[in-house]
């Protein structure tokens, strides 16, 4: 059903993005810029343990103090019901969201929120919260999860059983659940093959590093009518949530989303929203409240450590014969690690006749995981990329030819099930060994302390759809209103503005795109699993068609014609097929409209399935000072299949993004908890992302194999980029030094340990 | 954050006062980088800023061939490295000043208020040693000078009694053939807190070392001046073996603890990297000056 039109007038442009002056002038309202009259400030008193009972807390000190106004704990949070939540590329239990926003009984990490407090100023606030007494009785935590896994683990949560496959025995444990994926037989694979590499892999809890802190300010009116406003990836999700944790009619809450800071997929669970709610019932009082960077790191959504072991075996000729994993997910406090995400995406590169993968969803004492673009795919990906190129090693093949060999197209079937629709995934690999990066040899480096490698990896990610709303209307001066709900954190304004104005033949400026709160526009499900140019691109398509409709009926009112006879053209122009003196344009009819019928308006609304699989292939070439063990990005170059690229500059920024942030995956990000617990590094000096001066220019390659299953051939494209970047470095390391990592992150200290132990320096 | 009170000083004796009668929580406020910091993240109680950014004496910055260069403790970064004498005479100094943060740190950020805060990481603590710099001080006795390596006692604890500040630091002209190289490992390429640093200054004579200092950053409680390896350098011939063995001097004295930033083992091998790459960094410097 894609459009098989080959011309666009503004898709495939790079128009100026429209939300581009306001961010620039700093205009942009963020949810900082929040001030109400007689507005409170609102902080959270957050566990100095990483497991422990709460015996008493006593909150009557604080309430003394003057210039407070409320204080809550868990106790004033509702019980709510064991329900699960859909949030995109997450699902949220209610209940256990609930015992996270503010503990009840337990606390489960450093950090856990377990009282609030209302204040005048967010300094009094901040004193308040000195001044409330909690009693712990501390615990023993659990911070690996193949500890957590053994039987006499000290249990998280004593009532939690395994969701298995039937080899469970009912006791309580933390491993939430057990499932396994499987077609075929390993074994027999195994025993075909000529070479087998099995390696186990181990990664830590990384944060999604969003530059913008969670904050929310809610007003709780006379009449129980509640107004948010807070930083999300989507307001209705914000909606949901707070209704069910505060017990409010979903109807009687307004969210209205700010200008956000970076998400990443951690801005679609709440975690200040219902506080604020409750503080400001209780007061009567707006109440705004943010984290500082502590706060963030340490108590929101992180993305699971892990341990993965990846088996594979191959012929002398590269044919890959089976495939086995098991890959064990931190869950953080609460059941919900994306290890099923991370099972779909450990092999999805490649044709496989006999794979198995075991999945285990295991609670630790740290926080609950959270999605983060593309959820539990980087560290599969190292995982089996890195294992992939040994066996492409021992075949003597280049790995992309090797990849070339066994690389997935449409109808091979995914170790998870589904066979897949039309993919670009060889395209990609194509594009890469034709490449300037690939074809350039990697010259050594003049200095003798530092060594030269290349490494290539590929990614995949699943992209999502969902229900999405558009409304679209026309303003008497020829321009049109584009009003959506999904917040726009990759440049989806822009992307579906330019589909409205592709369809209408406007140019994209005078296409005006709003995000509205979720009084003003029909449902609208989170902007996340890069779906929002696939399911609201497609519903501003389907409002766009109606106003184009509407256009053509008031043409052929005016011409007292059929409107069959009317012809839109791709400029925006109007014909008559039987009268060529009559001519019209789109400005024109809007200019009329409210004397041709009125004002003239398209909705689109979808629940959008179809999305289109996504697959990135990566080149880079590294330095290590084998010395320090440090590891320098020269070169880097992305190659992915984009479907269509609606806005280049916006795809090849999310590209950029995905690599930079899978780089500082693979060097240098981590948790790094003490023995009891404590997140140690809680702050962005200590919690190294990668700066500007740590990446080379990322150079990028747009393949298009349009998505058949959109109008306008649309694929995700913000999530696969941040799958490959690990394994690629550490099979450039691998190229430089010999040495197979095996630990994210491969920051200088791990490095330099195994250069000394391979005699490389000492 | 409590309320605090603001004071800006106008002469040392000003300060002096304030301090006394602050006591305990009364602190010095220079740029603030370190301290407002500090205060905002609940890890100092503080009842009284005592801003010493408009005192005349704290705002020297006097360089002639003859007499040396008088640092005062607040001057900000930028200016140290703006004014070219400076940055000619003292580049082992620059390496630091134009290290430390950012830009927008060093607009506020002074080599004082590194060396009163006393992180065994400063960055401009060894070349300040090895340049070797004298503290003047100024207090309720008057005045007292203390050599830049004696300052530190400890992690943030410095050798500054009650009502005492630090007004400037003077350096010796430079040396003939001589010069200094300051360079630390982070594992990012800026933003970063050094896991390891090394400061080295050599003088040479022909193809003699005649007399060097090496001083070593966050391998010890403080910073830290690693005489042996000057004992060992003098008179050396410069080989590449002599560097090794230098580099393990340095290795062999550093005491650093395992943490967040960075092993034990990483920093003691570390030391040794550090200090070959900075005396060949400084040879070199030497041999054009
Ligand atoms: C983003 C960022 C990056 C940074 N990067 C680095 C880096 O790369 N390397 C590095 O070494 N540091 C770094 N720092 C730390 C800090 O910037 C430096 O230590 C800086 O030199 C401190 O100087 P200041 O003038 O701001 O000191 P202040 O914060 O004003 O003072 C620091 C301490 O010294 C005391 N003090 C100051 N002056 C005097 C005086 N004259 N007499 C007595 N006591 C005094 C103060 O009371 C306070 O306790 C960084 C800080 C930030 C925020």
């Amino acid at each position: 059903m894609a459009e098989e039109k080959k011309q666009f007038r503004v898709i495939g442009t790079r128009p100026i993005r429209h939300d581009g002056t306001d961010k620039v002038t700093g205009y942009a309202r963020y949810g900082a810029d929040i001030h109400l009259s007689g507005m409170l400030y609102g902080k959270v008193l957050r566990s100095p343990h990483a497991h422990a009972v709460i015996k008493r807390i006593d909150t009557s000190k604080a309430e003394a103090l003057p210039g407070v106004m409320a204080v809550i704990t868990g106790r004033d949070l509702p019980e709510v019901a064991d329900r699960l939540e859909e949030l995109g590329e997450q699902v949220t239990n209610i209940r256990d969201e609930s015992h996270n926003v503010l503990a009840t009984g337990k606390v489960l990490y450093h950090g856990h929120a377990v009282a609030a407090v209302a204040a005048v100023s967010p300094h009094v606030a901040e004193e308040a919260l000195k001044l409330i007494e909690v009693e712990y009785e501390v615990l023993e935590p659990v911070l690996d999860v193949l500890e957590a896994m053994k039987p006499d683990a000290p249990l998280l949560n004593p009532n939690l059983r395994t969701r298995g496959i039937g080899e469970e025995d009912g006791k309580p444990s933390n491993i939430a659940q057990h499932f396994q994926n499987k077609h075929g037989d390993v074994e027999k694979g195994f025993a075909e093959a000529d070479y087998v590499v099995e390696r186990e892999f181990r990664t830590t809890m990384v944060h999604q590093g969003y530059i913008e802190p969670q904050n929310a300010t809610a007003y709780v009116r006379p009449d129980g009518s509640v107004t948010i406003w807070c930083s999300t990836q989507g307001a209705f999700a914000v909606r949901s949530q707070v209704a069910q944790l505060c017990k409010i009619p979903v109807s009687k809450i307004k969210v209205v989303p700010m200008e956000i800071g970076g998400g990443f997929g951690g801005k679609t669970v709440v975690y200040l929203e219902p506080l604020a709610v409750l503080l400001s019932k209780k007061t009567g009082r707006p109440v705004k409240m943010w984290m500082n960077r502590a706060e963030v790191l340490q108590a929101t959504g992180p993305t699971s450590g892990s341990v993965i072991r990846v088996k594979m075996g191959c012929k002398k000729d590269g044919t890959l014969t089976a495939a086995q994993a098991t890959l064990i997910y931190e869950a953080g406090a609460f059941p919900g690690s994306p290890v099923g995400a991370g099972a779909g995406v450990i092999f999805a590169p490649y044709r496989l006749p006999n794979v198995q993968i075991d999945g285990y969803d295991v609670l630790v004492n740290k926080p609950k995981t959270g999605a983060y673009r593309a959820p539990g795919g980087t560290n599969a990906a190292f995982a089996a990329e890195s294992v992939v190129d040994e066996l492409a090693r021992l075949c003597g093949m280049d790995p992309l030819e090797f990849r070339l060999k066994n690389g997935v197209k449409e109808g091979d079937r995914r170790a998870d099930g589904p066979r897949l629709p039309r993919v670009g995934y060889l395209e990609t690999v194509r594009a890469a060994m034709e490449s300037d990066h690939y074809k350039t040899p990697l010259e050594p480096s003049p200095d003798p302390t530092k060594r030269r490698g290349r490494g290539v990896a590929s990614g995949f990610w699943f992209n999502g759809g969902g229900p999405s709303s558009v409304l679209v209307k026309v303003n008497e001066d020829g321009t049109v209103d584009l009003i959506e709900g999904s917040t726009d954190i990759g440049g989806t304004r822009a992307s579906c503005a330019m589909i409205v104005a592709e369809v209408l033949g406007l140019p994209a400026e005078d296409v005006h795109p709003h995000v509205v709160d979720t009084d003003s526009i029909g449902y609208t499900s989170v902007t996340g699993g890069s779906s929002v140019t696939h399911k609201t691109g497609w519903a501003s398509y389907l409002a766009a068609q109606e106003v184009r409709e509407e256009v053509i009926r008031r043409a052929a009112l005016l011409w007292s014609v059929e409107p069959a006879e009317v012809e839109y053209h791709d400029d925006g122009t109007l014909t008559c097929k039987s009268d060529p003196s009559k001519k019209t344009t789109f400005k024109e009819i809007a200019a009329q409209m409210n004397r041709t019928g009125g004002p003239i308006e398209g909705k689109g609304t979808i629940n959008a399935g179809g999305a289109g699989p996504g697959f990135g292939t990566h080149i880079v070439d590294v330095e290590v000072d084998i010395e320090t063990g440090k590891v320098d990005i020269l070169r880097y170059t992305a190659v992915q299949d984009v479907g269509r690229a609606i806005h280049p500059a916006y795809v090849e920024g999310q590209i950029e993004g995905g690599v930079a942030q899978g780089a500082g995956w693979a060097l240098t990000e981590e948790y790094y908890y003490d023995e009891k617990g404590h997140l140690l590094n809680s702050s962005l000096l200590d919690y190294r992302m990668p700066t500007a001066l740590d990446l080379p220019l990322i150079e990028t390659i747009l393949v298009e194999v349009p998505n058949p299953n959109h109008p306008l051939g649309v694929r995700g494209v913000g999530e696969t980029p941040i799958v490959p970047p690990a394994g690629a470095i550490a099979n450039a390391i691998y190229d430089a030094v010999g040495i197979r990592l095996t630990r994210l992150p491969m920051k200088p200290s791990y490095v330099l340990e195994e250069l000394i132990k391979a005699g490389l320096t000492s | 954050m409590k309320p605090i009170d603001y004071v800006r000083a106008r002469t040392l004796d000003e300060a002096v006062l304030l301090l006394r009668q602050g006591g305990e929580r009364a602190r010095v406020l220079a740029g603030g980088t370190d301290l407002i910091v500090q205060v905002r993240e609940n890890r100092r109680d503080v009842d009284l800023f005592v801003d010493i950014k408009n005192i005349p004496e704290t705002n020297r910055l006097e360089y002639d061939p003859e007499h040396g260069l008088t640092l005062g403790a607040a001057v900000p970064c930028y200016r140290i490295y703006g004014n070219p004498a400076v940055a000619k005479a003292y580049p082992g100094l620059i390496d630091a000043v134009a290290m430390i943060g950012s830009v927008q740190i060093q607009g506020r950020a002074t080599v004082g208020g590194n060396l009163c805060n006393a992180s065994p990481a400063a960055d401009s603590i060894p070349p300040m040693i090895v340049y070797r710099g004298v503290c003047h001080i100024y207090g309720p006795q008057g005045s007292r000078v203390v050599p830049v390596e004696e300052f530190c006692t400890g992690p943030g604890q410095t050798v500054l009694g009650p009502g005492e500040l630090l007004v400037w630091i003077h350096f010796p002209p430079p040396e003939r053939h001589a010069q200094a190289h300051y360079l630390r490992f982070t594992p990012r390429n800026e933003m970063d807190i050094a896991v390891a640093g090394s400061a080295a200054y050599v003088r040479l004579n022909g193809e003699r070392i005649a007399s060097a200092r090496v001083a070593l950053s966050a391998v010890a409680p403080t910073p830290l001046f690693v005489p042996e390896v000057g004992e060992y350098l003098a008179g050396k011939e410069i080989t590449d073996e002599v560097i090794r063995q230098a580099g393990e001097l340095a290795k062999a004295a550093a005491r650093p603890i395992t943490d967040m930033r960075g092993t034990a083992e990483q920093r003691k091998h570390l030391s040794a990297v550090l200090t070959r790459r900075a005396l060949r960094g400084a040879i070199q410097r030497a041999q054009e000056a």
